[in-house]
Parts: structure tokens; sequence; C-alpha cells
């Protein structure tokens, strides 16, 4: 890249609401990659509730606030491969019928990129962009939109492995679901919770002390899990690895 | 038969507790997913024949008019005839109705959804005339009085241990000293009590995976040769079949077979394919002497031009169930209807309506795995999302569901109150909450915390923080 990227950062709720450390993280990679980052107020979700819910007349509302939002930036970049696939898969369906936003739609959906993706694909690292240091065995669960949605599969794993300290290992039945599915997990908590117990059973067996994942949906639900049958392994987002933020209590796990 | 999709969180909670279910689930899903994944591997132009198997289907569907008259022009030409059938009733009549000219009182039967989906089993058992299945599943089902749990593998539930009882308790001659434990002897006995069955029979049904319209033929795929005993030794051949199984030409079968069999079982192809074109011929050594296609409707029309034309496209491989993880979870009788797992939940409101079967298109995280393995490319998450945005519009999802919705689309619709919100709930919940880390358990996310832990917020929002950092360039 010829100059600084400026990059709109697009927190997600959940990051905003609940582990603001790794939007801070997502923030010191995209920085330390030479990227100037900017943080628009008037963000707020991406939508997803409401879009999965059946409500289109909100999803649109929020998508249309999304565009406006992120308008005066060249790359838009999310710390979720969720949020990243609302407004770069679902976004140009949602606002098809609608002459003003369509093309906005279909211009903010070029821009707009997963965290990893956009490390490796627009900024072509194939390394994390500082040395970073993570002494533990990790392994990684692929969120549905990620690994389905955007097609994110090998990025992940060699960002991993370029961080000091990872010994990586792979997850078993990695394509399966971990049962958070947004509102699917309260709605259907059962099923739901059967879905975890495999992921979590699988993420055990792989003798790893941290699983990462890039989505923070999927990490609670994996967290609570762990925590409910008492498993040591500590859940972080993979921003929290590569930028070597060993010092903060991983996922659901208190400072006292 | 009645459909219990309405209860489909009750049947799921049964499904979740039943050990003989479970052990059963978990063999099919690793049996299936990796035989499919070897013989997609295996072929190099797997995914160049999804596109062209779809293709087909797509052009199929567009000119639907043309070909189904065509293919009913050629059945008639080769001396059989077509049945239109608007639903299951008029459907099951029809059926009822070439049964009875044939003074039939056994019909032996092939594997076939269509019968599973108008119920032609009871229907016949009603007026008298005895169905007999003779796929080993169906045959299985039907003695245990049960509806198929899965598309190519209706008794995927039932374990061995349970077959043996069910023999045993129908097959009245058998020996109790006889052993059947084993797959191979079961199969035996329900062979020996299945050959007599096929030489009574006066009429024979199957379903059909292909209708052909440049030949007027039927096609089935079986793996145990059932279906052909089933429609060439009875003097009466009736094939049902939905609209949507046409193709324009043999050709065309030729390529989605390709994909049908490695998609449904890993297999290259099925062990038997049986294409029947018309009745015996004079100078045929063998074959019906009457052949009847019903066509069935069922609200299959209805769905051409909506955003759910494309589940016409279904080849019922049954790849979506096997990869399914609600489906590998709760089997099929959870649905509640005859069709299970994604396709189920696309498939099934058109059918039976939106009121019985809401919960199907609800109960899935859009995992998006039913989609990567359709031979088709149907986009099944896409259209069970359409299903809910009619149930948001026709107010069919539960009110407090709708006002909790609305409420925080309120909230998010409004930065600045959004901000505001997040910070104070985010403050609030880490008080209390960021000792531990997490809740055990806390008001209204019981649905949550009643098998997990809820991790608590760090403490101020992202928003909060990062402003009072940085210089607010961002605020624009």
């Amino acid at each position: 890249m010829p100059s600084q990227p400026v990059v709109g950062f697009f927190i997600t709720c959940l990051v905003d609401l609940f582990r603001p450390s790794v939007g801070f993280a997502a923030v010191k990679l995209l920085e330390a990659a030479g990227c100037i980052v900017e943080v628009p107020a008037a963000q707020t979700c991406c939508g997803q509730p409401a879009y999965n819910s059946g409500d289109r007349v909100d999803a649109r509302a929020l998508a249309r606030q999304t565009i406006d939002a992120f308008a005066p930036y060249p790359h838009v970049v999310a710390p979720s491969g969720s949020c990243a696939g609302m407004i770069s898969k679902h976004y140009p369906a949602l606002l098809r019928d609608d002459p003003l936003y369509a093309p906005k739609a279909d211009a903010l959906a070029q821009r707009t990129h997963e965290l990893v993706a956009f490390l490796t694909r627009v900024l072509k690292l194939e390394r994390v962009p500082q040395p970073a240091q993570f002494p533990a065995r990790v392994t990684y669960h692929d969120s549905c939109s990620a690994l389905r949605e955007l097609g994110l599969d090998a990025e992940p794993r060699a960002l991993l492995r370029s961080v000091e300290g990872v010994d990586y290992v792979e997850l078993p039945d990695r394509d399966s679901c971990c049962g958070f599915g947004g509102t699917f997990c309260v709605k259907y908590p059962e099923i739901s919770t059967r879905m975890v117990e495999a992921k979590c059973t699988a993420i055990a067996a792989t003798g790893a002390s941290v699983v990462a994942s890039g989505d923070l949906g999927c990490l609670m639900n994996i967290a609570g899990r762990l925590l409910r049958e008492g498993k040591p392994v500590q859940a972080r987002h993979i921003a929290e690895i590569l930028a070597g933020a060993e010092d903060t209590p991983a996922i659901g796990r208190g400072r006292g | 038969m009645q459909a219990t999709s309405r209860a489909f969180k009750e049947n799921a909670h049964r499904a979740l507790r039943d050990p003989d279910l479970q052990v059963a689930l978990a063999k099919m899903k690793q049996g299936f997913i990796e035989r499919r994944a070897t013989a997609a591997a295996r072929l190099p132009e797997f995914e160049t024949l999804r596109d062209q198997g779809r293709a087909i289907k797509d052009h199929t569907l567009a000119n639907l008019d043309f070909y189904l008259t065509r293919f009913e022009e050629r059945v008639i030409e080769t001396g059989g005839q077509v049945h239109w059938a608007e639903d299951a009733e008029a459907a099951r009549d029809i059926v009822l109705e070439i049964c009875r000219k044939a003074g039939a009182r056994t019909v032996t039967k092939g594997k076939s959804m269509i019968g599973e989906e108008i119920a032609i089993n009871e229907h016949l058992s009603r007026h008298g005339i005895e169905p007999v299945e003779t796929d080993l599943g169906e045959y299985i089902i039907q003695l245990r009085d049960e509806p198929p749990s899965h598309l190519i593998a209706p008794a995927i539930h039932v374990t061995r241990q349970q077959i043996a009882a069910s023999f045993r308790q129908a097959h009245r001659e058998l020996d109790p000293a006889r052993a059947l434990e084993e797959p191979r002897t079961l199969l035996a006995e329900a062979r020996g009590a299945l050959r007599d069955k096929f030489l009574k029979a006066d009429v024979g049904i199957t379903g059909a995976n292909f209708l052909i319209a440049e030949t007027g033929s039927t096609a089935i795929v079986t793996n145990e040769g059932n279906g052909d005993l089933t429609q060439t030794l009875p003097r009466v051949h009736i094939v049902l079949a939905s609209l949507e199984k046409l193709v324009p030409t043999l050709e065309d079968a030729a390529t989605i077979l390709r994909l049908l069999a490695r998609s449904a079982t890993g297999q290259e192809f099925s062990v038997y394919t049986t294409f029947s074109t018309g009745p015996r011929r004079p100078g045929d050594p063998d074959g019906p002497e009457e052949f009847h296609v019903v066509l069935l409707d069922n609200g299959r029309s209805r769905m051409l031009g909506t955003e759910f034309q494309e589940m016409l496209l279904c080849i019922r491989c049954g790849a979506c169930l096997n990869h399914c993880p609600i489906y590998q979870s709760v089997g099929g009788h959870a649905y509640g209807w005859v069709y299970t797992g994604p396709m189920g939940a696309v498939l099934t409101p058109a059918l039976i309506g939106l009121k019985e079967a809401g919960h199907l298109p609800n109960a899935s995280t859009f995992c998006g795995r039913c989609e990567a393995v359709c031979p088709m490319r149907i986009p099944l998450p896409k259209m069970m999302r359409h299903w809910r945005e009619r149930e948001f519009e026709r107010h069919l999802q539960p009110n407090r569901m709708r006002a909790a919705l609305k409420a925080w689309a309120f909230v998010a619709r409004r930065p600045a109150l959004y901000r505001l919100g997040a910070r104070m709930a985010a403050t609030a919940l880490a008080a209390t909450g960021r000792r531990s880390g997490a809740f055990r358990s806390l008001p209204l996310a019981g649905g949550w915390t009643l098998t997990r832990d809820l991790p608590a917020p760090e403490g101020g929002t992202f928003q909060a923080q990062w402003r009072a950092r940085r210089r607010p360039r961002g605020d624009r």
C-alpha cells in the first residue's frame, strides 16, 4: 500500500458491550500494520438480529444507518466474520430495491472486511504485523460465517502460527457450528446446548489451553459452556492472541 | 400423517433424551459425512457437475409447462397414463381407483416420499387393500407404524435390537430360536417375508427420482433391487411423483445421477438405476400391463416465481440432513412431518402451512453447511429467513419476542441513545459480574444460563473508552 490506509472500525455490538479489549487488540494490529483507525460514533449494530428474525424494516434501517456512518472510509474492518458477512454479503440483497441505497450497499460490501481477512487479503500480511508472544497450545474455532460466508480457512491459522509461543493444534470436526446462532441459542436452548457440548468436548480433546475464534458470539457460547463444565480451557478472540494480549483475563474469567 | 411440527420443541426435548436415537444419530453423522466428502474429492469435475445439474433443473422449472406437456404426451404414446393430482387427497383417490379397477388386494411399494406425503398406506389400508413396503428401511418403519426419519435412510433411528423385536412380533412363523442379531440375518428374514408379497401383489407403487420428458420414462435408484421387483412383477405399475422431478432428457438425468448417489451415500452410483417407459410391449419378456404416473402438485406450483422456487431444485439426496447440526442432534421425527432437516424446514411450511410448521425454519443457526453440500446449491438458509420474514409480517412469532426485538431496534436506530444504553448496561453488569467474570444465572437470560455461564462485560463500552483515550477524529 503506497500511503497509510484509513480504516473505519466497525466495533460490533458484542465487542462494544462485552469485551472492549478485543476492539483495542484489533486496533493495535491495524495500527501496527500501518493503518489509520477511526471509529465513527454513529454506528450501533449491523442489524443481524432483526434481519434473521424476519424484521426487514428494522434491518434495512440499521443497514442504511451503517452505510451512512461508514461512507467516508475507504476500508471498513470488523472483528467478526458474522457482522462483516452481514455487511458484505447481505446488505446488497437487503437493499436491492432501494434505488438510493442499493449502489451504496454494493460499494460498502466491497470495502468491508473481517479483521483477519483484511490483514491477509488486503494488506497481504503472512504473519502478525508486529512480533507478538502468546505461549500456549492454541486451537481455532471457525465461525460459520467466517468459514463458509467469507471463505476464511488457512488465513487465521497462518497468523496464529506466526505468533511466538503459539503451539497450534487443529480442532476435530471443525466444520461444525458451535450452536450459538444469535437468537437461536435462547430460542432453542436445549439443541444449542447439545451443539456447544459437542464443541467443548472436541476442544478439550485437543489438549489446547486456549480456544481462539474470530467471533465473540461463538466465543461467549463456548466460554460459557466451558466454565459451566469446569473445563480450564480459555476462550479468546483471535485478535487478542495476534496482539499478544496475554494480560487480559480470558472471556468469562474474573479479575478477582 | 398428522403433523406434530408445532410441538417441535417438545419433540426435540424427547429426542435429546432418547439414548437409542442418540447412538443411531452419532453413527449416521460420521458415516454419511465422510463418505460424501471422499466421493466428492475423488471426482475432479464434481463442482462443475453441481453447476450443470442446477442449470438443468433451473431450465426445466423455467419451462415447466412445456416439459410437463411433453412428458404426458410421451407417456401416452408409449401406452401409459398420466393423472394430474392437485393435492394429496386427489392423489390418494386416483391411486385407490386404479387399485380398485385392478381388483387389488395386495399392493407392493418401493420407497416413495410422495407416498409418505399423501399418506397412501393409511388410505389403502382403510379401504381394505394391504400395502407392503419393500424397501428394508420402509418395511421396518411400516412394522413399527412410524413415519420415516430420513430421506434416504427412513429407519436410521431404529437400532438392530429394535428391528429384531419388530420382526419377531410381525413374522408369526418365525422360529424363536433363530438368531436375528446381524444385519445379514435381518435382511434375509425380511427378504423371506417379502418374497411372498412380491408374488402376490396386484399393483406395484414406486416413486420416481426423475421424470424424463423426451421419453416419458420414470427412473428410480435403489440399493436393494426391491423397486425393480415392485414395478415388474405386478400387473399394474403406479408411479407417484411430484412435478419438479422432471428433467428434459435422459442425458440430463444421467448428469444429475452422477451427483445424487455421491451426495447421498457417497457411492459413485446406486446399485440399481431403473428406467420405466410405458407398460409391457408385445414381445417384451416382462413388465406391467398398465403404467400409470400420478403427478402431484400439492402446493408446488404456487412456489414457482416466489422466493421459494429454488426449493423445487431439490433431488432428495439427504446431504443437507446429514450435515445439519440440528438434525444430527434431534433426528428426523422431531420435525413432525414427512420432510426433515434443512430441506424440510423450507419445504414443509410451503406444503402444510407456516402456522403448522413455523418452528422449522426458526430452528437453524444459519450455519450454512446445508447449502455448502447441497448438490443443487439451494440457498436453504436464505429461504428459511424468508419464512421468518413471512412470520414476522403475519405476526406469527411469540409476542414477547417481537416486543423485545422492536425495543432493541428502537434503541439501535438511535446511536446516541444506543451508546448511553450500552454504557449503562456494561457498567451495571460489570459491577455485579466482573469479579467472578461470569454469571451463573441472570434474570431474563434463563435460556442461556440454565446450561452455560454468561461471560460478564469487562466494564465500560469500547466507544466510551475510545473517546476517553483518543482525540475523537472519527466523530462524524
